[in-house]
């Protein structure tokens, strides 16, 4: 790996996760421009694959940045981009859970943030989903089953590991 | 995958959002008072890692949350629940991954920098290892038919679940005008236009806070007068 590619790793990921207002599937949409748009380190589609594996396996779905910066240069690239999505960050939190009680807790401005940017972070987490659909192959059984699985998720208590093991089965039975 | 059925229930959905304070997240704080009493404060840096890496690998989809809480107030008794939901809170509102965020968060009050770093690797180091193995599987066998098929059924439900996070913050946070009209700005400049995030938040962030701002004061103000 070049120490440019090393650099763009570091960039993409560690600037985009100092943005990350709102946790990791807000930037979705930013990590979606940037890996496939800018670099080309993955197509469209195995995009949506990796988004899907993210999702699908244990820990957090953030760790689809391992995904990403495997594409983009193998398991260096994995470990650098993970490295540089949590370590900014984790500093930060670091700083913060360090001067932190319980007197600072009530601030306005804090409530003012929080609150002013829910509806910002529900809207890029809309655009993360619909950015991965799109790219998805577009015929009708994908919408049909994206369009269930949502009403099945949204109307039911259903654990979604099932409602994932589900439409992967259906997704091989209906397509082979 | 889903401990302590009434409670996971109360933290899974939405957890992953900021400023979304659920009334099933104020329920958990009061739900469980036997719980609450004397959080311990200080654990090994093999503990915290140890406790880490099983909420990660227990946990699947949005139920990490969820099982955090379970883990570190209920059965490690490192912290309250108000505690929790605070440090929760403030997870979100800092930027990063949610789950990253509160791993370094409890991972610092147990054990200062060790604590933090501890944390931090037992969330992500199985994943991390455990997702270049399908990455490298994956490379190999992403042509072909049965994979792809099987693919492409996990993005349908991955999707979904994107939406149904949407569906349940949005009916929560999505209340009045202007808030809806800060979501659909976002979601046109985002995920229709495709700027840059930073763009993208420049343009929105500042009407959001300011209009946050504007209404704890006028309710403040409608206290003061009544």
């Amino acid at each position: 790996m070049t120490l440019t590619l090393a650099l763009q790793l570091c960039s993409v990921f560690g600037i985009t996760s100092l943005l990350a207002f709102g946790g990791g599937n807000a930037v979705i949409p930013a990590f979606e421009r940037l890996t496939v748009e800018v670099y080309h380190w993955l197509t469209p589609q195995q995009f949506t694959d990796s988004f899907a594996i993210a999702q699908a396996a244990p820990g957090p779905s953030t760790l689809i940045v391992s995904l990403l910066g495997y594409r983009a240069a193998g398991v260096w690239g994995a470990l650098i981009a993970t490295a540089a999505m949590v370590v900014p960050t984790g500093l930060i939190v670091y700083g913060i859970a360090k001067v932190w009680d319980k007197g600072h807790g009530e601030k306005p401005f804090r409530h003012a943030f929080q609150d002013g940017l829910a509806p910002i972070t529900v809207g890029l987490i809309l655009a993360g989903g619909v950015i991965v659909a799109r790219h998805a192959e577009s015929n009708w059984i994908q919408v049909a089953l994206t369009v269930a699985a949502t009403l099945v998720l949204c109307a039911t208590k259903i654990n979604p590991l099932i409602v994932a093991i589900s439409c992967g089965v259906i997704g091989y039975v209906v397509s082979a | 995958m889903t401990p302590n059925s009434s409670t996971s229930e109360a933290l899974a959905p939405g957890v992953d959002t900021p400023g979304v304070d659920t009334p099933g997240v104020n329920e958990a704080a009061t739900a469980t008072p036997e719980e609450v009493d004397a959080p311990k404060r200080i654990a090994s840096t093999w503990e915290i890692a140890r406790t880490f890496n099983e909420i990660s690998l227990s946990s699947f989809g949005g139920g990490l949350s969820a099982w955090s809480r379970e883990m570190v107030v209920a059965r490690r008794k490192w912290m309250d629940d108000p505690e929790f939901l605070s440090a929760l809170t403030i997870c979100r509102i800092l930027p990063g991954a949610n789950q990253v965020n509160m791993a370094v968060f409890v991972g610092t009050k147990l054990n200062g920098i060790r604590g933090a770093g501890a944390a931090l690797a037992g969330l992500i180091a199985m994943p991390t290892v455990l997702l270049m193995g399908i990455a490298a599987l994956y490379a190999a066998f992403q042509h072909s038919h049965a994979v792809q098929h099987v693919l492409s059924g996990f993005a349908a439900a991955a999707v979904a679940m994107t939406f149904q996070m949407v569906w349940k913050t949005g009916r929560t946070t999505l209340t009045s005008i202007v808030p809806l009209l800060l979501f659909a700005a976002t979601f046109v400049l985002s995920g229709l236009l495709r700027w840059p995030l930073w763009c993208t938040l420049l343009i929105t962030a500042p009407f959001g806070i300011a209009w946050a701002w504007r209404r704890a004061h006028r309710r403040d103000a409608a206290r003061a007068a009544s």
